[in-house]
């Protein structure tokens, strides 16, 4: 077992519990379609530094939730804040820049630009990004320095052998590792992974956790979905469960385990009892 | 049927007036669509905005040269127009509004109310002699045999050339930027682009306003070239040939409009010969029902088919990279 985030160890487990330094902080946020109550949170801390796990059993609203974190939906009620700066209607490419970068459970690799492209396009204030920084501005050294980081963030996900290939020609497992780097390289404080392990192979997971835990280490916050209840004890600081848009538990890893809540919100609710 | 003079004749369409117009037209167009993205089919109103900028202008008493800055801005200020309340729902809205912006211009400058500046139907002449009076060519015909232009035509060839080089390495520099990765990366895929963090509403309008820019300077061009600006010229076929133009070339290449454009007034022409032979000169039973006025309608026929087999077998263009078009965008 890889090192506990040890902030966390005086935090009772209880759903909305607070957090001695959270970065992100949700409250009230609602979502509905039409009857059906996607996400419905009273609160929600996550703390700073720590790799946080989402679960839930399929459709319980973990992806709506990541969608109205970073504005890619927006939610019916609610407010959440950013090292206590508030994001309700801003847009998603702000918040983007302004620190939390999501990646989507159905990839979105840029199909038509080359996996080195895909990297470099992901880098932040930029000004040859700008029509006239494009033209007029010195940006070819920022390139050269970009594409060093890139480079080598490739080659700790496996990919420098592709660099020069189309993304779109990557296999499906390539294309979450691609954009998993490329998220990267956008230099996020909050990186927010939907199924990251998803169609990866067993040895290249055991080698993205540990890159997980090294942005951790690193004083990155990493908030990710997964399925696999054996990825989530290994590495997560902290486990928030969801099930049918609302919070029903949140602890360290080995309180889940044996949480019995839990156990019915995937199993269902009268599992094992006798009619 | 004289098979050398339908080629001469194709060949002068090749370089002639109108593929340079379209050209440029087409750098416009493929800036937006070959680069972004955007579905714009009303282009037809970006060139018309330009031409009647300047011809209102010099019309008002201004000069030729203060016309082309006063067309550049016109269409700028209409990309921004069009864009601000459809670039950020799905791409069709762009579609349908600017296709409705071109015919909803063409009526108001046709219309009487708008006749006191715009001369309604009868459009506006005469607005560049300012520019052919700098013609500095002798009089006289330029080029070999048959293959000749005259003093007027070679001037504004100059001109229209020029542009298109002009044009050419303004969007290579774009093109080749991160301003142009960032682009393509929007064409891609606008969400995984936000997830980025890039401003892809920004980013869209900046390239509907300056290859809007572009159409608007085709569009000067051409009015130059005939000294007249007339609504009923603008009509929504021009987009469409500059979208066969840029699909022609290769969507999203740097040359694929120039090749395009020459190779469609090519061909433009050299149907038109051969057809007129065919139907004219020659004593071939079957086309004995079709006459001369049937040419035009032919043509559009035949491009038409010849534009559909292009998006079915080779949608990256004759000359985009076929590596490119196997990544089916997932
Ligand atoms: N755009 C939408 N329109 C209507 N319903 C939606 C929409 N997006 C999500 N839902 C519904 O909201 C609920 C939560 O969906 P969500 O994708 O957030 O689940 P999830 O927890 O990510 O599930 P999974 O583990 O399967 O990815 C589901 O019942 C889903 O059908
Ligand atoms: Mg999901």
């Amino acid at each position: 077992m890889l090192d506990k985030h040890p902030t966390l160890a005086n935090v009772a487990p209880e759903p909305g519990v607070g957090k001695p330094n959270p970065i992100l902080e949700a409250d009230g946020l609602k979502r509905f379609f039409g009857g059906l109550h996607a996400v419905d949170l009273e609160h929600l801390e996550v703390e700073r530094g720590t790799i946080t796990s989402l679960i839930g059993p399929n459709g319980a609203g973990k992806t709506t939730l990541f969608n109205l974190l970073t504005g890619f939906d927006r939610p019916d009620a609610g407010e959440w804040h950013l090292n206590g700066g508030p994001l309700v209607g801003i847009p998603s490419f702000r918040i983007a820049r302004s620190g939390m970068v999501r990646t989507f459970q159905l990839t979105r690799s840029l199909a038509r630009l080359t996996v080195m492209e895909n990297m470099m396009v992901a880098t932040k204030d930029h000004v040859g990004e700008s029509f006239w920084g494009a033209l007029f501005g010195r940006w070819r050294h920022i390139e050269a320095a970009n594409e060093k980081i890139a480079l080598a963030s490739l080659e700790r996900f496996g990919l420098d052998h592709m660099k020069d290939e189309y993304a779109g020609s990557l296999s499906g497992g390539q294309r979450k590792l691609l954009e998993m780097a490329r998220a990267l390289m956008v230099a996020p404080d909050v990186i927010m992974l939907d199924e990251p392990m998803a169609g990866v192979n067993p040895a290249l997971t055991q080698s993205l956790l540990h890159h997980i835990t090294n942005l951790r280490d690193d004083g990155k916050t990493v908030i990710f979905i997964e399925h696999d209840m054996d990825v989530v004890q290994e590495i997560s600081d902290w486990v928030v469960v969801m099930a049918q848009g609302k919070l029903i538990a949140e602890g360290p890893p080995e309180h889940i385990a044996s949480n019995a809540t839990v156990i019915d919100a995937y199993l269902g609710r009268h599992h094992g009892e006798v009619p | 049927m004289d098979i050398v003079k339908i080629l001469i004749d194709a060949g002068r369409a090749a370089i002639g007036v109108p593929a340079a117009a379209y050209a440029l037209s087409s750098i416009g167009l493929n800036l937006q669509f070959g680069y972004t993205g955007l579905l714009n089919f009303g282009h037809v109103a970006f060139m018309l905005v330009g031409a009647y900028g300047m011809a209102i202008t010099v019309d008002l008493g201004g000069s030729i040269w203060l016309g082309v800055p006063v067309g550049i801005l016109a269409a700028v200020i209409l990309g921004l127009i069009l864009g601000f309340p459809t670039l950020r729902l799905r791409a069709d809205y762009l579609a349908i509004v600017t296709i409705a912006a071109g015919e909803i211009l063409r009526l108001a400058v046709r219309s009487s109310w708008a006749a006191p500046l715009t001369k309604g139907i009868f459009g506006i002449q005469r607005f560049a002699d300012e520019f052919f009076d700098l013609n500095p060519i002798p009089v006289g015909l330029y080029g070999i045999g048959r293959f000749r232009f005259d003093e007027r035509t070679v001037w504004v060839l100059l001109l229209g050339w020029s542009l298109v080089a002009l044009a050419t390495v303004f969007l290579w520099k774009l093109t080749r930027s991160p301003w142009g990765r960032a682009m393509r990366a929007i064409r891609e895929d606008e969400d995984a682009a936000l997830s980025l963090g890039k401003n892809v509403f920004g980013y869209k309008l900046q390239s509907l306003m300056i290859g809007g820019a572009i159409g608007a300077l085709a569009g000067m061009f051409l009015a130059i070239d005939q000294q007249n600006v007339n609504p009923d010229a603008y009509i929504p076929l021009l987009t469409f040939y500059a979208f066969t133009i840029v699909i022609l070339g290769g969507p999203g290449t740097l040359f694929g409009p120039i090749v395009g454009s020459v190779i469609f007034w090519f061909l433009f022409e050299f149907l038109d010969g051969v057809m007129t032979a065919l139907i004219v000169e020659m004593d071939i039973g079957f086309l004995d029902a079709l006459d001369a006025t049937d040419v035009g309608p032919i043509r559009f026929a035949l491009f038409g088919a010849g534009l559909m087999w292009l998006m079915i077998y080779r949608p990256q263009g004759l000359f985009g990279s076929k590596e490119e078009m196997l990544i089916d965008a997932r």
